[in-house]
C-alpha cells in the first residue's frame, strides 16, 4: 500500500486519498527530491523491468532524459509505437513477467491503441506509460492531446491518469499489481509533462492493497471434489484447455492430470503448448480449423472440463449446436465472469488455474487411493471411437512436386527447429497453417493474436520473443498482407542484431479473404489480391539483413536449415506457395463444430463430415 | 425483467464513465443511473435501473465487480427493498387546469413548489411506477416540462451494502 507507515490506516484507501496524507512533509523540496521522470524510472527499476519498448516524443522527453542517465533497463527503440506494445506483450507472452512500453502522448499514444487492444483480448500483462500534455494545457485541444484514459477505457484491464507527482510511485505499482494478478491484462498509466518535472520525494511501496479489488486465488474445495468426482465416472471425458493455462503457468499440473486419468486433451488456439502436442492424448486443436476428432470428440463427450477457456465463438461454433447433446461441463477460470457467459456450466471454480488443478491432482490421487482403484479409468470404448474419428481428415492435405504447399513449408519448419523454436505469427491463413502443424510441446513458444486478431503483430512478436531469450530460434510465420503491416520493424531488427527467421508463406493474396470469398461470395475476389508486392530479398538487404526466395519445394528443407545455421542473422524467407491453398478442416459460421468441410474433392465440391 | 443495481465504487475521476462505457459497450441497457458521495467521502453509491433476462443480470453484475473501482455490487431485486425517485413537474394552472392539478397533487402526496403566472411547479417522490401513474392521470396536455432523477434504491432492514 502507498500509504508511509506513520500513515498506516486499518482500510487500505485510493490513491488520492493517500497523497493528502503525504501533503505535509512533501509541501517543500528538499535535497533528497527527485523529479516525476526519475521517480518512473526508479519504479521500473524496482520492479525489475528489463526492457521497455519505446518511442519517444515531447510529453515523454524528461523520461527519456532519466533513460539516458540509468542502466538498469534496456530501452527498445521501435519504429512505430504499435509494434512497442507488440514487442512488450510478446515478451510477457514468453517469459510471463508484465511487459513494458512507453510512448508519446496524442499520436504515439493513439498508435499504441491497437497493441494495447491485442493485449487486452488475449489478457496478457502490460504497463504502458504514455505521456501527457501538461495538467493546465488539459482539455484545451492542446498540441499533441488525446484522452488517452477516455480511448483506452475499453481495451485495457484498468487506466490511470496521474496529476501527482507524489502518486507516480504508487500509481505505477498498482499498475504492475492490477496487470499481473487475477486475470492478467494492461494497465495504461497516462502522465503529463508537468508531472514528470516536478519533484517529490521517492518511496516505493513495497506492497498494494486495493479494497475494491481481490483476485480469487484458490478454488472452491468442495467444487473440485465434485469435479473430481464427475471426472473419475464419465464415460466419454474430454479435457479442453486454453489461453488461461498457459498464462497462469498450470500446464505441468494438467499434464499430470491429464495422464493420471488417461483422458483425451485438445487445445484452443491460444492454449497451444499447454499439452504437449506429441503426446498420443493430445487430440488437436479444436475451433473453427481445428482437427475433426477434437470437434467431434467436444461435442460428443459426456464430461467436458474447460481450462482457462472461454468458450469463444471461434471454438464451439453455433452454441445451440452445441448445447444440442447433452454434457457435464465443469469450468475452471480465474475470472468469473467468463463462466457461464456463452455456455451454461454445471460446476463452476473461480481461481487461478494452478493452484485450482494441484487440488485437483491431490483429491484424484486420494479419490483412486480409496477406491482402490490404481489405474486409470477405462475409457477404451471412447478412445477407440476417437481414434476412428483421427482417420477421417488426419490432418492430410495434397503436397506437390511443383508448387511449394504451406503446410508443407510449417512441417519442415517444425522438423529443422527440432519442434523448439518460439513460432509467432501473424493472422491469417498462415496463422491457422502453423497453429495446425507446428508441434508446440512446451507453453510459451508459440505467440499469436488469437482474440482481436491482429495483422502486423508477427515481426514484433519475434522482436519480443528474442529479447526475451536472445539464444533462442525465432520464426515469424507471416503473410505478404500481414507482414507489410509492420514491415518499419526491419529497421529495429537490424539496430538490435535481432535473428530472427522470417518464414512469409507468400501466395499474393490476403489468403483467408480470399478463402471466405471463395467459399461464401462464389469467387468474388474482392480487393483481396496482393498487387505491386516489393521484392522481400532487396527489400530485407537493404536493411542488413540475409534475404531468400524459395520457390521449389525441393528447396524448402535446404533453405530452412541454412537460413537456421545461420544463428546471428536475421533472415527473411520468401517462399513463394500455391496460391489458392484452403484451410481445412473449417466449420462454416452458424454451423455445429462437428458440422465440418474436411476438403475438396478433385471436381471442386465440398466434403463434408 | 425490470432490476435495481446498487454500486458502492471509488469516488473517482472517471469512475462513473467506467460503469457507463461498460453498459453501452456490452449493449445493456440503462433505463436510469444515479449517482452520489456516500458519507465516506471515498466512495460513491451508484443506483443502476437496468433489465435483461436472468443470464444478462449475472453477466451485468460480474462484468461490474470485475471493474478494477468497483467495491461492492447488490442486486436489490434479490431480496426486499425500497425505491423511491423524484420527479418535478411543470403544469399549466390556467383556470381550466388549476383545480386538478391542486387535487392531483394532494392524491399523489405531491407538493406544489413553485406558482407562477399560469403554471405550477409539483414536487412528487415515489417508487418509478408511482410517478409513471400520475403522469398517467393528469391530463397530457396540462404538462409543460417533466424532469426526473431516477430511482434510488436500498435494501430493507439487515440488507445493507457496505464495506
Amino acid at each position: 500500500m502507498a500509504s508511509p507507515a506513520k500513515n498506516a490506516k486499518p482500510n487500505p484507501v485510493s490513491a488520492q486519498t493517500q497523497s493528502e496524507g503525504l501533503n505535509e512533509s512533501h509541501k517543500k523540496s528538499t535535497n533528497h527530491d527527485i523529479s516525476g521522470a526519475e521517480i518512473v524510472i526508479r519504479c521500473l527499476n524496482a520492479e525489475k523491468v528489463k526492457f521497455v519498448f519505446g518511442y519517444p516524443g515531447g510529453a515523454v522527453l524528461h523520461i527519456y532524459d532519466e533513460i539516458y542517465k540509468q542502466n538498469g533497463f534496456k530501452h527498445v527503440l521501435v519504429r512505430h509505437e504499435q509494434a512497442a506494445v507488440h514487442a512488450a506483450d510478446a515478451f510477457s507472452r514468453a517469459t510471463g513477467e508484465v511487459g513494458v512500453a512507453l510512448v508519446t502522448s496524442g499520436p504515439g499514444a493513439t498508435n499504441a491503441i491497437t497493441g494495447i487492444a491485442t493485449a487486452y483480448m488475449d489478457s496478457i500483462p502490460l504497463v504502458v506509460i504514455s505521456g501527457q500534455v501538461p495538467v493546465p494545457a488539459i482539455g484545451l485541444d492542446a498540441f499533441q492531446e488525446v484522452d488517452m484514459v477516455g480511448i483506452t477505457r475499453p481495451c485495457v484491464k484498468h487506466n490511470f491518469l496521474v496529476k501527482d507527482v507524489r502518486d507516480i510511485a504508487a500509481t505505477i505499482k498498482k499498475a504492475f499489481y492490477i496487470a499481473a494478478t487475477g486475470r492478467p491484462g494492461p494497465v495504461v498509466v497516462d502522465i503529463p509533462k508537468d508531472i514528470t518535472a516536478q519533484k517529490t520525494s521517492f518511496h516505493y511501496p513495497e506492497t498494494v492493497e486495493l479494497r475494491s479489488y481481490s483476485p480469487v486465488l484458490k478454488g472452491h474445495s468442495g467444487q473440485i471434489k465434485k469435479a473430481v468426482k464427475l471426472l473419475l465416472e464419465a464415460k466419454r471425458p474430454m479435457i479442453y484447455t486454453g489461453g488461461g493455462l498457459v498464462l497462469g503457468d498450470g500446464a505441468p499440473e494438467l499434464v499430470k492430470l491429464a495422464r493420471t486419468l488417461g483422458y483425451p486433451v485438445t487445445n484452443t488456439l491460444m492454449g497451444l503448448g499447454g499439452y504437449p502436442a506429441s503426446d498420443p492424448q493430445f487430440v488437436g486443436m479444436l475451433g473453427m480449423h481445428g482437427t475433426y476428432e477434437a470437434n467431434t470428440a467436444m461435442q460428443n463427450c459426456d464430461v467436458l472440463i474447460a481450462v482457462g477457456a472461454r468458450f469463444d465463438d471461434r471454438v464451439i461454433g453455433n452454441p445451440k449446436h452445441f448445447l444440442s447433446q447433452k454434457r457435464t461441463i465443469i469450468h475452471i477460470d480465474v475470472d468469473p465472469s467468463s463462466i457461464s457467459k456463452r455456455v451454461k456450466v454445471d460446476v463452476p471454480i473461480v481461481g487461478h488455474v494452478q493452484s485450482v488443478l494441484a487440488e485437483m491432482n491431490e483429491i484424484l490421487a486420494l479419490e483412486m487411493k480409496e477406491s482402490g482403484k490404481s489405474t486409470k479409468p477405462d475409457i477404451a470404448d471412447w478412445w477407440k471411437q476417437i481414434n476412428e474419428w483421427r482417420k477421417v481428415h488426419g490432418g492430410r492435405y495434397e503436397n506437390s512436386d511443383l508448387v511449394i504447399k504451406p503446410q508443407y513449408v510449417i512441417e519442415k519448419l517444425c522438423e529443422v527447429t527440432k519442434g523448439d523454436a518460439y513460432v509467432t505469427s501473424d493472422v491469417g491463413q498462415h496463422q491457422m497453417w502453423a497453429a495446425q502443424y507446428y508441434k508446440f510441446d512446451k507453453p510459451r513458444r508459440w505467440i499469436n493474436s488469437g482474440g482481436l486478431g491482429t495483422m502486423g503483430v508477427g515481426l514484433p512478436y519475434a522482436m519480443g520473443c528474442q529479447f526475451a531469450d536472445k539464444n533462442a530460434q525465432v520464426a515469424c510465420v507471416t503473410g505478404e498482407g500481414s507482414i507489410q503491416m509492420n514491415i518499419q520493424e526491419l529497421s529495429t531488427c537490424a539496430q538490435y542484431g535481432l535473428p530472427i527467421k522470417v518464414i512469409l508463406l507468400n501466395n499474393r493474396y490476403l489468403g483467408m479473404v480470399r478463402q471466405w470469398q471463395e467459399f461464401f461470395y462464389a469467387d468474388r475476389y474482392a480487393e483481396s489480391y496482393m498487387d505491386s508486392l516489393p521484392d522481400f530479398v532487396k527489400l530485407a538487404e537493404s536493411y542488413g539483413h540475409v534475404g531468400m526466395q524459395i520457390t521449389k519445394p525441393s528447396d524448402v528443407e535446404g533453405a530452412l536449415i541454412e537460413a537456421f545455421a545461420k544463428k546471428d542473422k536475421f533472415v527473411f524467407m520468401d517462399f513463394i506457395t500455391e496460391q489458392k491453398e484452403n484451410v481445412f478442416p473449417m466449420v462454416e459460421n452458424g454451423r455445429g463444430i462437428s458440422e465440418m468441410i474436411l476438403g475438396k474433392d478433385a471436381n471442386g465440391v465440398e466434403v463434408r463430415s | 425483467m425490470k432490476h435495481i443495481i446498487s454500486i458502492l465504487i471509488e469516488n473517482e475521476a472517471g469512475a462513473l464513465s467506467r460503469v457507463a462505457g461498460l453498459f453501452s459497450a456490452r449493449g445493456y441497457n440503462i433505463e436510469s443511473l444515479t449517482v452520489a458521495a456516500t458519507e465516506d467521502a471515498t466512495m460513491s453509491r451508484m443506483t443502476i435501473v437496468t433489465s435483461g433476462s436472468d443470464e444478462v443480470i449475472e453477466q451485468i453484475i460480474k462484468q461490474l465487480n470485475k471493474l478494477i473501482d468497483v467495491i461492492k455490487v447488490l442486486d436489490l431485486n434479490d431480496g426486499k427493498y425500497i425505491e423511491r425517485e423524484l420527479m418535478l413537474v411543470k403544469v399549466k394552472a390556467t383556470p381550466a387546469f388549476k383545480d386538478e392539478m391542486k387535487r392531483m397533487s394532494d392524491i399523489f402526496r405531491g407538493r406544489i413548489i413553485d406558482v407562477a403566472d399560469g403554471s405550477y411547479t409539483i414536487e412528487l417522490t415515489g417508487s418509478s411506477t408511482k410517478l409513471d401513474a400520475f403522469l398517467e392521470a393528469i391530463d397530457k396536455t396540462a404538462i409543460i416540462e417533466t424532469v426526473r432523477t431516477g430511482a434510488s434504491g436500498i435494501g430493507r432492514g439487515d440488507r445493507t451494502l457496505k464495506i
